[in-house]
């Protein structure tokens, strides 16, 4: 043990440092596509980031058991208001997504995505040994996702409900269901994909199918995708230089600093940036996967690692809509896009995370953990 | 509760945990192996793509504007501007750096004197505008509200004053027909040529005459403006600028200042005069009045104008030195008297004319009822005996005067610079054949020796008609300036022959014959020529028998064409010319083809002599064309108001008012004068064989 107190060891300095670089580059990124400015985004995002910081570093100190207990009653919660808002939207009619509580704007779905990661965990974490190849270990898991799947399908939401379906799929796989399920099942939904394709609202097969064919409109709705792809290529290698950006700064790329926000940074950083950028994200993850593997504790390693692949869906989803290779569904890209409800549902993962992570290292007694 | 396999696997707790430390890194690998997909991804749309990408994000960014060249001059054979680019003051108005949009334009109407009306189609623009878009405010400004406006440009956001430049014609009317005029072009035209220059606010082509059969050489190469511009359209900055190359001028063979002579000397009257120099065939003059003024054509004509013009029996729409089509008459007489002689009649045969002769069944006279009695060609010609003609006519037969008129250019189809031309007829037997299908009559050859019948002629031809008699070369018309042209073929007549036709043509004017009002004031020069007159209906045997009708009595349109052929000096010719009046019918004898024939050669030789006496002339007639078209147009804007029943007839001010309500609202309404329809000259389709 070294001079330097325990309570500091013990405080995850690497993994804040992560979080800072990425939300700092991301700030910059905002002030960019402000043309140069603070406001609105930039001082935004920076005051969230800080506040957010707090409140994971707060989460990381509450004990793993009370996360464990209370992951029912807060899927119940969460569930309830997803019916409320379906409810709601149904009165008021058209696309409902939140609740109005008067001082904010509480959009359920968002909190769906971390919470169903921990239910599921909590639900095999719960389940005995040896059930873990029969029915019982499936049924419950498959009616935990699709309810709130179903209730956000409907808003209609396709990016949300996906990334719920994954986060709990995920937790399914890690617990150790037979794989074959997996194989089988996914050659299954490739199969009903064309059937799946007629159900879906016409705005949304509007945008498959432009995904598929950016060219094909390219003045409608295949218009963020190319002008997207447009920002980043032009970028090249080293960027155009900070505040350089033509596509960003003369309004050709829409949503610029929301859900486009990479391919603002990319203009302007190049390949270079954009490399740093997954590079940082890719070692975020693997801190995540490394804390579940490390805890000993089964709620604890699948929450660790199903809220690790959970914020990976962002990256990966948003940056492969951003580049052409998936259809605009709206997924922001955590710590980069202006917003407020993203930020706050990946830093209560970052913050579970650190909670395992704290507690593992008490069972163990090791400062090595990075 | 039995489930998928039959033997179960023994699970422990251990066993889970292996699997889901080999499940978490294989989770773990996916994410990597996605993460290293994206990164190539990205290097393949910026590095590998990069070039792609950077070009549409260029096209992007980066907004092309061309500016339309100026127009190349078009200059006389002396370099004088025939038509030029005058700079163009205009101001507009940039909606979205307005700030108080009611004041400025309050401020703007005070400054230029604005009109109501005008006023109330800027606000409404400004209302409409998308923003980006200019709206304009007017143009054609002077030097000084230009600059009144220029000064003024930090206390009036969002105006923007600028200069650009429109085509000039500083003769105005004279040149009408002769140049064509520019104008934008229409949708066929891009669709033809898909030039971008084309659609590029500003830019115009020509639509007419010279400026359209030059348009390409005329035409420069189109400047470029790059903007930086947002999606939105809005520009943020100027990048560069590629100034535009001017196009090329032309040098005509016309005289500007004959030109410009010609058109004024052919007074109220609806005619055309042509002048060829007769050393090579250059065109020194092509006037054709009353014509449009093609200033207000290229600056887009105003319905009203348009209507008045369309309207007007004396046709200004139509280029009657190319388009006009006339029975020559007796201008003729010269070159069947030249057919004659190549045909071996001799100069001093005689005929005696009695008033009349019997061909066939059918009586035909001579414009002298009672009779020239013996003469020679010489006395044939300068008295216009139309029985010395019919008689020897006969006796030569079609074939040979019909040889004679197409080698001094009648029925010939000239290589000219012009979209279209009328080049008449010259009727022989194997024409009427093949027209008509009927046998050639004696009576044909007896009215085509006249110039009546079938024969046909435009001013241009007539003026070449003039140049090869009084040279006996066939001269070729030419318009552009020191052109290389094969030297020309001879007519195919004796000198012998040509002196006596030039001689019997100077007896025309200067030895009492019938053209004595072209005498020349010009000492020691000479003019030859020979008049003409063709009847557009017919005489009949009762009308005949009570005394033909005056032309006065008559119908404009009934009454005779004036015609005019001739050359000077007489003994040594250096120019010739053709001058037609429409229905003139020898009314009044200074607008009559023979003086006007006379005064405007006279300017070759003494131009200020010959300007002096213009001066005079147009004091009489309510001045110049523009004048007088200037006030046709005031009164026609009264009559359309009175016939739309927008105003009371009198008071000058609210007819004005109401003028310009009706050239906004292009209704169509009846026409005033019933005969405004029927504005083709009737030339061939009336005349009938007797004189």
């Amino acid at each position: 043990m070294s001079i330097i107190p325990h309570p500091l060891t013990e405080f995850p300095w690497r993994i804040l440092a992560l979080l800072l670089a990425i939300a700092g580059f991301g700030t910059i990124v905002l002030y960019s596509a402000a043309s140069g400015n603070i406001f609105p985004w930039a001082a935004m995002q920076a005051v969230r980031f800080c506040i957010f910081s707090a409140m994971a570093l707060t989460l990381s100190r509450i004990p793993l058991e009370i996360f464990a207990r209370f992951a029912f009653p807060a899927y119940g919660a969460v569930l309830a208001s997803l019916f409320l808002v379906e409810l709601i939207g149904g009165v008021a009619g058209g696309s409902q997504r939140w609740i109005n509580l008067g001082f904010m704007q509480l959009q359920p779905s968002e909190f769906m995505k971390p919470i169903i990661v921990l239910t599921v965990a909590r639900f095999y974490a719960m389940l005995p040994v040896g059930e873990i190849r029969r029915w019982n270990a499936i049924w419950p898991a498959l009616v935990l996702i699709g309810l709130p799947w179903a209730l956000v399908l409907i808003q209609p939401d396709l990016g949300t409900a996906t990334m719920i379906a994954a986060g709990g799929v995920t937790v399914m796989f890690l617990a150790g269901l037979p794989l074959r399920l997996f194989i089988g099942t996914g050659l299954l939904v490739a199969s009903a994909i064309p059937i799946a394709f007629s159900f879906l609202h016409d705005y949304q097969k509007n945008r498959v199918l432009i995904f598929l064919d950016p060219e094909s409109d390219p003045l409608g709705a295949g218009y963020h995708i190319s002008q997207s792809k447009i920002a980043i290529g032009s970028g090249g290698f080293w960027g155009k230089g900070f505040l350089q950006g033509t596509q960003s700064h003369l309004d050709y790329l829409p949503e610029g600093h929301t859900d486009f926000v990479f391919a603002t940074m990319a203009e302007e950083w190049g390949l270079l940036g954009g490399a740093l950028l997954i590079l940082a994200f890719m070692l975020l993850f693997r801190w995540g996967i490394r804390v579940a593997m490390r805890s000993q504790d089964k709620f604890a390693r699948l929450a660790a690692a199903g809220l690790t692949t959970t914020i990976f869906f962002y990256v990966a989803i948003n940056l492969m809509m951003v580049m052409g290779l998936a259809p605009v569904v709206g997924i922001p890209l955590p710590f980069m896009s202006y917003g407020g409800s993203s930020m706050l549902t990946v830093m209560l993962c970052i913050g579970v995370i650190m909670a395992i992570d704290r507690a593992s290292k008490r069972r163990t007694g090791t400062g090595n953990w990075a | 509760m039995k489930f998928l396999t039959p033997k179960r696997k023994i699970i422990t707790e251990a066993a889970q945990s292996f699997t889901f430390t080999r499940r978490a890194m294989v989770v773990g690998g996916l994410q990597g192996a996605i993460g290293a997909l994206l990164v190539g991804r990205m290097a393949w749309i910026s590095v590998a793509e990069n070039e792609k990408y950077s070009l549409l994000s260029e096209s992007n960014r980066v907004n092309l504007t061309l500016i339309p060249p100026r127009r190349g001059w078009i200059v006389d054979r002396n370099g004088r501007p025939l038509a030029n680019n005058r700079t163009d003051f205009r101001v507009d108005l940039i909606p979205q750096r307005i700030v108080d949009a009611e004041a400025t334009i309050r401020h703007l109407a005070q400054l230029l004197d604005l009109e109501p009306d005008e006023v109330d189609r800027i606000r409404e623009d400004l209302e409409k505008s998308a923003g980006f878009r200019p709206v304009q405010v007017a143009d054609k400004l002077t030097y000084d509200q230009y600059a009144a406006i220029s000064v003024r440009l930090p206390d009036l956001p969002g105006v923007a004053p600028s200069q650009g430049f429109s085509r000039h014609y500083p003769a105005g009317a004279t040149v009408g027909h002769l140049l064509g005029y520019v104008g934008a072009a229409t949708a066929e035209d891009y669709k033809a040529r898909k030039d971008p220059l084309l659609i590029t606010p500003g830019f115009k082509l020509g639509k007419d005459g010279l400026e359209k059969a030059f348009d390409r050489h005329l035409t420069g190469k189109a400047g470029a403006k790059r903007v930086e511009v947002t999606a939105r359209g809005k520009i943020v900055r100027e990048l560069t600028t590629r100034p535009d190359t001017p196009g090329k001028s032309i040098k005509l063979t016309i005289d500007a200042g004959l030109q410009e002579y010609a058109g004024r000397r052919l007074a109220t009257q609806s005619g055309s005069v042509v002048v060829i120099d007769c050393q090579n065939g250059d065109v020194l003059a092509l006037a054709s009045m009353p014509s449009f003024d093609p200033n207000s054509f290229s600056d887009g004509i105003s319905h009203l104008e348009y209507e008045m013009l369309s309207k007007d029996d004396h046709v200004p729409l139509r280029n009657k030195t190319l388009q006009g089509l006339y029975p020559p008459g007796s201008t003729v007489k010269p070159m069947v008297a030249l057919a004659l002689l190549e045909a071996g009649i001799g100069p001093q045969e005689t005929v005696s004319c009695g008033g009349a002769i019997r061909v066939g069944n059918t009586l035909f006279h001579c414009h002298k009822r009672r009779g020239h009695g013996p003469l020679n060609m010489r006395g044939a010609i300068a008295q216009s005996c139309d029985i010395y003609f019919y008689q020897m006519a006969q006796r030569i037969g079609m074939d040979r005067i019909a040889s004679m008129a197409r080698r001094v250019g009648m029925g010939q189809k000239f290589d000219l610079p012009f979209p279209s031309q009328s080049y008449g007829t010259v009727p022989d037997p194997a024409w009427k054949e093949r027209k008509y299908d009927q046998k050639w009559q004696v009576y044909d050859t007896v009215n085509a020796t006249i110039g009546q019948g079938y024969m046909l002629i435009n001013p241009l031809q007539m003026a070449v008609m003039a140049a090869r008699l009084a040279t006996g070369k066939q001269l070729m018309p030419n318009f552009i300036h020191n052109a290389r042209r094969p030297d020309p073929a001879t007519v195919g007549a004796t000198e012998e022959h040509l002196i006596v036709i030039r001689d019997a043509m100077n007896a025309v004017v200067n030895g009492g014959g019938t053209g004595g009002a072209a005498r020349s004031s010009i000492p020691g020069v000479m003019i030859a020529g020979k008049t003409g007159t063709a009847q557009v209906r017919r005489i009949t045997m009762a009308e005949r028998a009570g005394g033909v009708r005056g032309n006065s009595s008559l119908a404009f349109k009934l009454r005779d064409h004036a015609l005019f052929q001739g050359f000077a000096p007489f003994d040594n010719p250096r120019y010739a010319i053709a001058c037609i009046i429409e229905h003139g019918g020898h009314m009044i004898r200074n607008e009559d083809a023979p003086m006007i024939a006379s005064d405007t050669l006279s300017y070759l030789f003494d131009p200020a002599k010959a300007m002096e006496k213009l001066e005079t002339l147009e004091k009489g007639w309510g001045g110049t064309p523009a004048q007088r078209q200037a006030r046709q147009m005031a009164s026609f804007r009264i009559a359309k108001a009175i016939e739309k029943g927008d105003v009371p007839p009198p008071s000058d001010n609210v007819a004005d008012n109401a003028g310009n309500a009706a050239a906004l609202s292009p209704a169509p309404s009846p026409p005033a004068r019933d005969e405004s329809e029927d504005d083709a000259p009737p030339p061939g389709a009336n005349v009938t064989g007797a004189p």
